[in-house]
């Protein structure tokens, strides 16, 4: 089902948290809402979930073409897996997972053999078959993700919005249970929403980046054109390391070539001020001979450094990529610096 | 609990710090309460015993245990919703019905007992309206309900406010996502959560509904055999000079008091966290 | 259109809290002040400045002050003995420590009087030593400490609990000894707390009664507390003059409460 947000506005007293957003999220899709704490992603999430009430007469949620702005969250149809889980601590897994069929009014509530036929099911498709009795604290992090999960899906949601689903968890297991709910989502199919901070998260798992920024969205697009065409400074900066060169310019550190300060082609050379070898990638700094105090962050392989012997102290020359339109973006209004108008 | 040395006294200091937290408590708590139980049995088994028997102290208990189970119920109501209000829900002027709920813990129980009496005493505001109908509240049962009820009113919601805060709102608002109406979400999810805070709550409440004495005195009428309470009927046998019936009542009372003492310090020990807080 | 609100429940909840609290609390208490303000300022000033009054206005307020100060000194040391010691019976000692919360008060009051009576456990020591407690302003004083210290230990407990222990660390490691670590380190982060803990114990003491009457003895003039004085003024069926002395009573001590809640509100700003 196709989630449709038009020209939402949310105010908590004199703070804004969304100014006039509007978005489409196709049916099927993975797409993340990606931004810095404060930016409005998880108020937008739960204004979708029916958790919050967008300001009386400022717009619209449509859920398949069908207004849903003033249905109460428990008849929304969507499942909902909150960034602490929110599993009811004092139920087993199974009471959990099986919470929402058990709510249902009598008339349509399953009868109690499919419940437990369901909640299996359910069990097995999160892979925590065998769990089924414990309780929540008796799970580590990724099970009681997985069950919260679980829960979510019980009701047949129509619609899955998860608020920072990795943000809880550690580095390892956040990894695994990323690629694994990719994986998850491309067998069901259902539409997805997720709020995350990290941008490496959204650019791996979603099929589409929302960046939000100040309660308003900066730019959505696939991951891939969002990270090589960013509109606006803040996308760029936000998405990965980047340089901003004393013309304005935006490049990335694995765009700029690394040569001899003598070699043909170079547009500028510079000391290395840092260099820093890990695996097979190096990172350099260099200080511009110009007499920019601007470093540029400099990414290239460790064979090519080594080929070159360089160290610290060592002058280079860098070679920056073909203007294009993208590296010039948009000055983000707020983030404004007096000093950045430089040559 | 080993402390590395940088962090705590040497020896000495330590053990004469516990010496006089030892000897304070001592003189202050449990002297008082063995004094409770010597008084009580100095002239014997016989006179303890026949402190119950008397006809005016089981009436005195009966009426314990009548206010008690009327006020303690309605003020149980009245906390779980006053703190399902202030917790979760944020409104205009949320705060200061926190102070609100407060109150009483600052007004004296004589005051308590006090302001009832001007409103349905015989001189009070509803005093000519209430004696014409043959509606008695002071020196009846009705006004020593009424008196106990403000005393303990702010009980069960102090207990559970800074509990169910801290629980935050996640786990209603999950259980709103899945469909549920607002007593599933209460009964199911919510109460499992609170049970120990709400049963603690519950006890003081209890504890203090069935010991209330400056109120209750206030209103009550020392009416012998039918108004006083246990407390009350305590009061009456010292006054009397009748000390061994008197400690016998005050060392029920007691017990009452480490009854629910043993019954917190249970509660603390099943949910592994403290419940302490302002009383 | 009404705010919506996800969590159901506000309409009854707010309905019940306000109901009750109206009908309990609120409703009562305006119709002691409207009672008073029944009588005139004159009326007033007579009632309130009557010798017998303001004797047990001094007495109330000043043996309160000097119970929730003492309190505090015995709170603190409970508090940091059950904090930071482990020792055979603590757990009990921390579990007597509410047993003036949960003790009736009038249990609490024959109790203490029969302890601190020229024959009792206490007392025969203290009378050979010229001191009386009983029947004295002192005995008030002892009466209301009973009362009154659990409050300090409970709000300073918790606090003195979440104290990070990096701090002490730090200050040892500069060089500072446990007792300026406490003076000048653990002690200011206390102070919010403590006087939370005065607070509660000097709002209690002012209204107590229970545990007083039988201590004091009730002398007026000497030992006569004003909640006494309130039930005095009811016997000889004063109402208005109870009402007066009950109103001003209870102005004070919120004005009171608020000053102090006013000057920690300022210490927990500097905290931050």
């Amino acid at each position: 089902m196709s989630v449709s947000i038009q020209s939402i506005h949310k105010t908590f007293g004199n703070y804004t948290a969304l100014d006039d957003v509007s978005l489409e999220v196709p049916n099927g899709s993975l797409t993340a809402l990606l931004g810095p704490s404060g930016s409005g992603k998880t108020t937008l999430l739960r204004i979708v979930a029916g958790l919050e009430y967008a300001d009386p007469g400022s717009g619209r949620v449509l859920f398949h073409g069908e207004d849903v702005t003033e249905v109460p969250a428990g008849k929304r149809g969507v499942g909902f897996v909150f960034q602490h889980y929110a599993l009811f601590k004092h139920m087993t897994v199974a009471d959990n997972i099986a919470f929402g069929l058990t709510v249902l009014p009598a008339a349509s509530r399953p009868q109690k053999k499919e419940i437990d036929d369901r909640v299996k099911e359910l069990l097995r498709l999160v892979k925590l078959e065998g769990l089924d009795k414990r309780r929540p604290h008796e799970l580590s992090g990724g099970q009681r993700q997985r069950v919260a999960l679980a829960r979510a899906l019980a009701i047949r949601p129509k619609v899955l919005l998860l608020d920072e689903p990795f943000g809880a968890l550690d580095a390892q297991v956040r990894k695994d249970l990323r690629r694994w709910l990719r994986q998850f989502h491309d067998e069901i199919g259902l539409t997805t929403l997720f709020v995350t901070h990290d941008q490496e998260e959204a650019l791996e798992l979603a099929d589409s980046v929302v960046v939000m920024r100040n309660a308003r969205i900066e730019q959505t697009g696939p991951p891939q054109g969002i990270y090589d065409e960013p509109r606006t400074s803040f996308v760029y900066e936000f998405l990965g390391e980047v340089n901003k060169l004393d013309d304005g310019r935006y490049v990335r550190p694995h765009e700029i070539e690394l040569l001899f300060a003598a070699e043909e082609g170079v547009h500028l050379a510079g000391r290395v001020s840092h260099l820093f070898v890990a695996g097979p990638v190096a990172r350099l700094s260099v200080m511009p001979e110009t007499g920019s105090r601007r470093e540029i962050e400099v990414w290239a392989t460790r064979d090519q450094v080594d080929e070159m012997a360089l160290s610290v102290g060592d002058i280079v020359g860098l070679r920056f990529p073909e203007l294009k339109a993208s590296q010039r973006p948009r000055k983000t209004p707020e983030k404004d610096d007096p000093n950045d108008h430089s040559i | 609990m080993s402390r590395p040395s940088a962090t705590t006294e040497s020896g000495p200091v330590r053990w004469l710090l516990i010496g006089l937290a030892f000897v304070a408590l001592s003189l202050f708590l449990l002297l008082p309460l063995a004094a409770v139980f010597v008084e009580a049995l100095r002239q014997g088994w016989d006179v303890f015993i026949k402190a119950f028997s008397d006809k005016a102290a089981a009436s005195a208990i009966k009426l314990t245990l009548l206010s008690a189970a009327i006020a303690v119920p309605l003020n149980t109501i009245f906390g779980v919703a006053a703190a399902w209000l202030v917790t979760k829900f944020r409104f205009k002027g949320r705060s200061f019905l926190i102070s609100l709920i407060d109150l009483p813990f600052a007004v004296s129980p004589v005051i308590a007992g006090l302001v009832f009496v001007l409103l349905f005493g015989a001189r009070g505001w509803f005093g000519p309206f209430l004696q014409e109908h043959d509606i008695r509240i002071i020196f009846a049962l009705p006004g020593i309900v009424l008196a106990t009820v403000f005393v303990t009113f702010p009980f069960v919601a102090r207990e559970l406010i800074p509990l169910m805060e801290s629980q935050g709102s996640d786990q209603e608002e999950a259980a709103v996502t899945l469909g549920a109406g607002g007593w599933q979400i209460f009964w199911r999810v919510t109460v499992p959560n609170i049970k120990w805070g709400l049963l603690y709550g519950i006890l003081l409440c209890n504890a203090r509904a069935m010991g209330e004495f400056g109120a209750v005195s206030v209103v009550s009428g020392h009416i012998r055999g039918k108004t006083n309470t246990l407390p009350l009927h305590v009061e009456v046998l010292y006054n009397e000079y009748h000390f061994s019936a008197a400690f016998a009542c005050a060392a029920l009372l007691a017990l009452l008091a480490l009854v629910t003492l043993g019954l917190k310090t249970a509660v603390e020990h099943f949910t592994g966290h403290t419940t302490k807080g302002r009383h | 259109m009404a705010k919506q609100r996800v969590i159901p429940g506000f309409g009854l909840s707010l309905g019940i809290t306000i109901t009750w609290l109206s009908l309990i609390i609120l409703i009562p208490l305006a119709a002691l002040f409207i009672k008073a303000a029944g009588l005139g300022p004159d009326d007033w000033k007579k009632i309130l400045t009557s010798p017998q009054v303001l004797a047990a206005a001094k007495l109330t307020f000043g043996a309160s002050a000097a119970a929730a100060a003492v309190s505090v000194v015995i709170g603190l040391l409970t508090a940091w003995v059950l904090v930071r010691y482990d020792f055979p019976g603590r757990k009990i000692l921390d579990a007597m420590v509410d047993l003036p919360f949960a003790l009736p008060t009038a249990v609490a009051g024959i109790t203490l009087t029969s302890i601190y009576a020229p024959n009792g456990w206490i007392g025969q020591y203290l009378e050979a030593w010229g001191i009386k407690v009983a029947y004295t302003p002192t005995g008030v004083w002892v009466a209301l400490t009973f009362i009154g210290f659990p409050f300090v230990v409970r709000t300073v407990q918790p606090v003195m609990e979440d104290l990070a222990l990096e701090l002490e660390e730090a200050a040892a490691s500069l060089g500072a000894n446990r007792w300026t670590t406490f003076r000048r380190v653990i002690f200011p982060m206390l102070v919010p707390a403590l006087i939370t803990g005065f607070t509660l114990a000097f709002a209690r003491a002012i209204g107590e009664y229970g545990s007083v009457i039988f201590i004091s003895g009730n002398l007026p003039m000497k030992t006569e507390i004003l909640p006494r004085l309130i039930v005095s003024q009811l016997e000889q069926y004063k109402y208005e003059a109870a009402a007066v002395i009950a109103s001003g009573m209870l102005i004070v001590s919120f004005a009171l409460l608020f000053l102090i809640n006013l000057l920690q509100r300022r210490l927990n700003w500097q905290a931050r």
